[in-house]
C-alpha cells in the first residue's frame, strides 16, 4: 500500500485541489483591485491625454484581451480545417 | 583572441571542421567554437577591417560598430547557449549546420558592403535548411524545400537589387539606402522576406515548428534578427516600416490564440515581436533605434528560452500539441519554472528583460505622437501576454492534467535554460548592462512609478480577463486543426489550379487544332507532371518545382538588369 501512495499518478499536488485553484484566481482579483486603486496615489506624466483617464491601462488591458479572444474565435470559424488538410 | 580574426569565420570554419574532431572531444569542441567567437567580438576594436580588393570592388568583410556589435554579441551568446542545449545531440549534420549558419549570420552582420552581405545572406539560407531536414521525416523534407525556395528567393531579389543599385550609384557600400529607387525597393523586399513582413511571413510559421528539437532554437535566433539589423542599417526612418511593424504586431496574435502546436504559437509570437522592432526602425529616432536593438537582444534570449522549454517538452513527451498536454509541471517542475521566466520576460513584466526593452519602442512612438500606432502596440502587448505569457506555460505545464508523466529535461538543457533565464532577469533588474552597449547614448529611465504601475495594470487586468474567460468557458478550446494562413495560396490554390487546368486540358485537347495541341500539350503536360496530383508537389520533395520557381525569379532578375 505504501508503494501505491508513492506512485506518481496517485500523488496529490497542491494545485490539484479546487480550493487552492480558487485561491490562485482570487489572488489575481485582489492584486487587480490593489493596482486599480494605486492610480489614486501618484501623479501621471503621460504623452497622451487619454492616459489620464482613471485606470486607463486596467480598462484597456481587460477589454483588449477579451476583444482579441472573441475576435480570434470568429477567425477560427473562417480558417480552421482538418489537421491533415495539407497532407492529402 | 587572434588579431583581426572575424568571429564569423571562427564559427564557419569551426563548423566545417567539426566532423573531423574525434567523438570523445566533440561536445567540448562544439562549445569551445562559439566561446572563441564570443571572446573575439569582445576583444576586437571598432572599425573596418578584413578589406579585400576583388574585381575592382572594395569588400569590407568586418565592420564592427555599435549597431553590429549589439546584434553580434546577442548572436554569439545565443550560439553558446544553443551548444549547451544541444550537448546530447550526436547528429553531425546538425553540428555543422548550426555553426555554419550562426557564422554566416555573423558574417552578414559584419558586412560593410552589399556583395559580402549577399554571399553570407545565401549561406544562412542553405545552411539553415539542414536543421529542418535533420528531422528526417517526409514532412520535414517538403517543408524544408518550401523554406529553401523562399530563402534563396530572398537572396536573388537582394542580388537583383544590388546589381541595379550599383548601376545607378556606382557604390556597393552597405549604409543607409532608403526607399525611392527600384534597386533599393528590391533590397527592401529581400530584407522583408527574411523579416517575415505581412504576406511574406508564412515560411516562418511553416518551417520553424518542423525543425528538430534543437534546430528550432537555433533557427529562432538568427535569420529574422539579421533582417531586423539589415533594415535598421539600410532603411531607418522609412515611415512605411511603422505601418508594417504595427501590422506585424497585431495580426499574428489571432493565429497564435487558435494554434494548437505550441512551437507554431511561438513562431507566430516571434513574428509579433519582430513587429515591435520594425516599428522602432520606422520611427528611426535614436531612442527608437536603441529600442529596436535592445528589444532584439532581449528577444533573442527570451524567445530562445521559450523555444528551449517547448523543445524539452517535445524531447520528453514527443508532442507539443496543446490539446495533448497539461499538468507537466508535476514531471518537469524546473522546466516549467524556467518557461515561466521566459513567458514573463516576453510579456514585459517589471524586473524582466522585455519590460526595459519594449518600453523604449513604445516611448519613441509616443514621442512622435503616433497615437493610433501606440494604441495598436499596446493592444499587441496584451496579445503577447495571451499567446506567449499565458498560453505557452498554462496549456503545457498546468491546465487539465493530461496524465502524461516523464522525466525532467536533461541536465544540459536545464543548464542552457537556466543561464538564459538568468540573463533575462539580469537585464530586467540591471538595465544598464544592456543600455551601455546600445548604438546611441541612453537617457531613458524604465523604472518610474507610472510605468511600473500602468504596465502591471495592463498585464494583470489582461490576466484577469483570461481567468474570467476560462471560468466562463468562453476561452477557445485547444483543438487539433490546421489554420489556413497566407501559405494556402502557394500550397493549395496555385498547385490545385494548375493541376485542374492541366487535367481539363488533357481531356479537351482532342478538340483543338493539331499543331496547337501538340505545342500546348507539351507545356501543360510538363506542368501536370511537376505539379499535378500523381507525382506532385505534395508527395515528393518538389525539386522540380523548386527549380522552376528559382528559374522564374532568376529570369525576372535578368530581365530587370537588361532593362536598365
Amino acid at each position: 500500500m505504501s508503494n501505491q501512495s508513492k506512485h506518481p499518478f496517485s500523488k496529490k499536488y497542491w494545485l490539484d485541489d479546487p480550493v487552492h485553484q480558487n485561491r490562485v484566481v482570487r489572488s489575481i482579483y485582489a492584486v487587480c483591485a490593489l493596482l486599480f486603486i494605486a492610480d489614486l496615489f501618484y501623479s501621471k506624466h503621460p504623452h497622451f491625454s487619454f492616459e489620464n483617464w482613471f485606470g486607463f491601462y486596467a480598462w484597456f488591458g481587460f477589454f483588449a484581451y477579451v476583444g482579441l479572444v472573441l475576435l480570434a474565435k470568429q477567425w477560427r470559424k473562417l480558417v480552421k480545417r482538418d489537421e491533415d488538410y495539407y497532407d492529402d | 583572441m587572434i588579431e583581426g580574426l572575424n568571429p564569423a569565420w571562427v564559427l564557419i570554419l569551426g563548423g566545417v571542421l567539426a566532423p573531423l574532431v574525434p567523438p570523445v572531444a566533440r561536445r567540448w569542441y562544439l562549445l569551445a567554437v562559439p566561446l572563441l567567437g564570443l571572446s573575439q567580438i569582445l576583444m576586437l576594436p571598432y572599425g573596418n577591417s578584413g578589406v579585400w580588393e576583388m574585381f575592382g570592388f572594395t569588400l569590407v568583410t568586418l565592420r564592427l560598430d555599435r549597431l553590429s556589435f549589439v546584434f553580434g554579441l546577442a548572436f554569439l551568446i545565443a550560439a553558446v547557449i544553443a551548444s549547451l542545449y544541444s550537448w546530447h545531440v550526436r547528429d553531425k549534420v546538425q553540428h555543422v549546420a548550426s555553426l555554419v549558419y550562426a557564422g554566416a549570420a555573423l558574417g552578414a552582420l559584419f558586412a560593410g558592403d552589399l556583395i559580402t552581405l549577399f554571399v553570407y545572406w545565401e549561406i544562412t539560407a542553405i545552411s539553415s535548411v539542414f536543421l529542418i531536414w535533420a528531422r528526417r521525416t517526409q514532412r520535414a523534407l517538403t517543408t524544408g524545400m518550401r523554406y529553401l525556395i523562399i530563402q534563396v528567393g530572398s537572396g536573388l531579389l537582394l542580388l537583383a537589387g544590388i546589381v541595379l543599385h550599383y548601376r545607378l550609384t556606382g557604390s556597393i557600400e552597405f549604409g543607409h539606402l532608403g526607399l525611392g529607387t527600384l534597386a533599393t525597393t528590391l533590397i527592401f523586399v529581400a530584407f522583408g522576406i527574411k523579416c517575415a513582413f505581412p504576406f511574406l511571413h508564412n515560411w516562418l510559421q511553416d518551417a520553424y515548428p518542423e525543425a528538430t528539437v534543437t534546430g528550432t532554437v537555433v533557427l529562432s535566433v538568427f535569420t529574422t534578427k539579421l533582417a531586423v539589423y539589415a533594415l535598421a542599417r539600410g532603411f531607418a526612418g522609412e515611415e512605411i516600416l511603422l505601418t508594417i511593424g504595427v501590422t506585424m504586431t497585431v495580426f499574428p496574435i489571432f493565429f497564435a490564440i487558435i494554434e494548437n502546436d505550441l512551437r507554431r504559437v511561438l513562431a507566430y509570437s516571434l513574428n509579433n515581436q519582430l513587429g515591435f522592432m520594425v516599428a522602432g526602425i520606422g520611427i528611426g529616432s535614436e531612442l527608437a533605434l536603441n529600442g529596436t536593438a535592445a528589444h532584439a537582444f532581449a528577444h533573442i534570449l527570451y524567445k530562445a528560452l521559450l523555444f528551449m522549454s517547448m523543445g524539452a517538452v517535445l524531447f520528453r513527451v514527443g508532442t507539443v500539441k496543446a490539446s495533448e498536454l497539461g499538468g507537466l509541471y508535476k514531471s518537469m517542475p524546473i522546466t516549467a519554472g524556467l518557461c515561466i521566466v521566459g513567458a514573463a520576460s516576453i510579456s514585459a513584466f517589471p524586473l524582466l528583460s522585455g519590460f526595459v526593452s519594449k518600453s523604449m519602442i513604445l516611448a519613441a512612438v509616443a514621442e512622435e505622437h503616433h497615437w493610433f500606432a501606440w494604441l495598436a502596440l499596446l493592444f499587441a502587448s496584451a496579445g503577447v501576454l495571451d499567446h506567449s505569457g499565458i498560453k505557452i506555460p498554462y496549456f503545457s505545464f498546468f491546465s487539465h492534467d493530461s496524465g502524461l508523466r516523464c522525466a525532467e529535461a536533461p541536465k544540459n538543457m536545464l543548464i542552457a535554460m537556466g543561464i538564459t533565464a538568468a540573463l533575462c532577469i539580469l537585464i530586467g533588474v540591471y538595465p544598464a548592462s544592456l543600455y551601455s552597449i546600445l548604438p546611441y547614448p541612453v537617457n531613458f529611465v524604465p523604472y518610474t512609478t507610472m510605468h511600473v504601475v500602468t504596465q502591471l495594470q495592463l498585464l494583470m487586468f489582461a490576466m484577469l480577463a483570461f481567468a474570467v474567460l476560462m471560468r466562463t468557458g468562453i476561452y477557445p478550446a485547444e483543438l487539433r486543426a490546421t489554420n489556413l494562413d497566407f501559405d494556402w495560396i502557394y500550397r493549395k490554390l496555385i498547385p490545385d489550379t494548375v493541376a485542374a487546368g492541366a487535367t481539363w486540358f488533357a481531356g479537351h485537347s482532342a478538340t483543338l487544332g493539331r499543331s496547337l495541341r501538340a505545342r500546348r500539350f507539351r507545356l501543360m503536360d510538363g506542368a501536370y507532371r511537376y505539379l499535378g496530383p500523381s507525382s506532385g508537389i505534395r508527395q515528393s520533395p518538389p525539386i522540380g518545382t523548386a527549380v522552376l520557381v528559382l528559374m522564374a525569379v532568376f529570369a525576372v532578375f535578368v530581365l530587370l538588369v537588361l532593362a536598365t
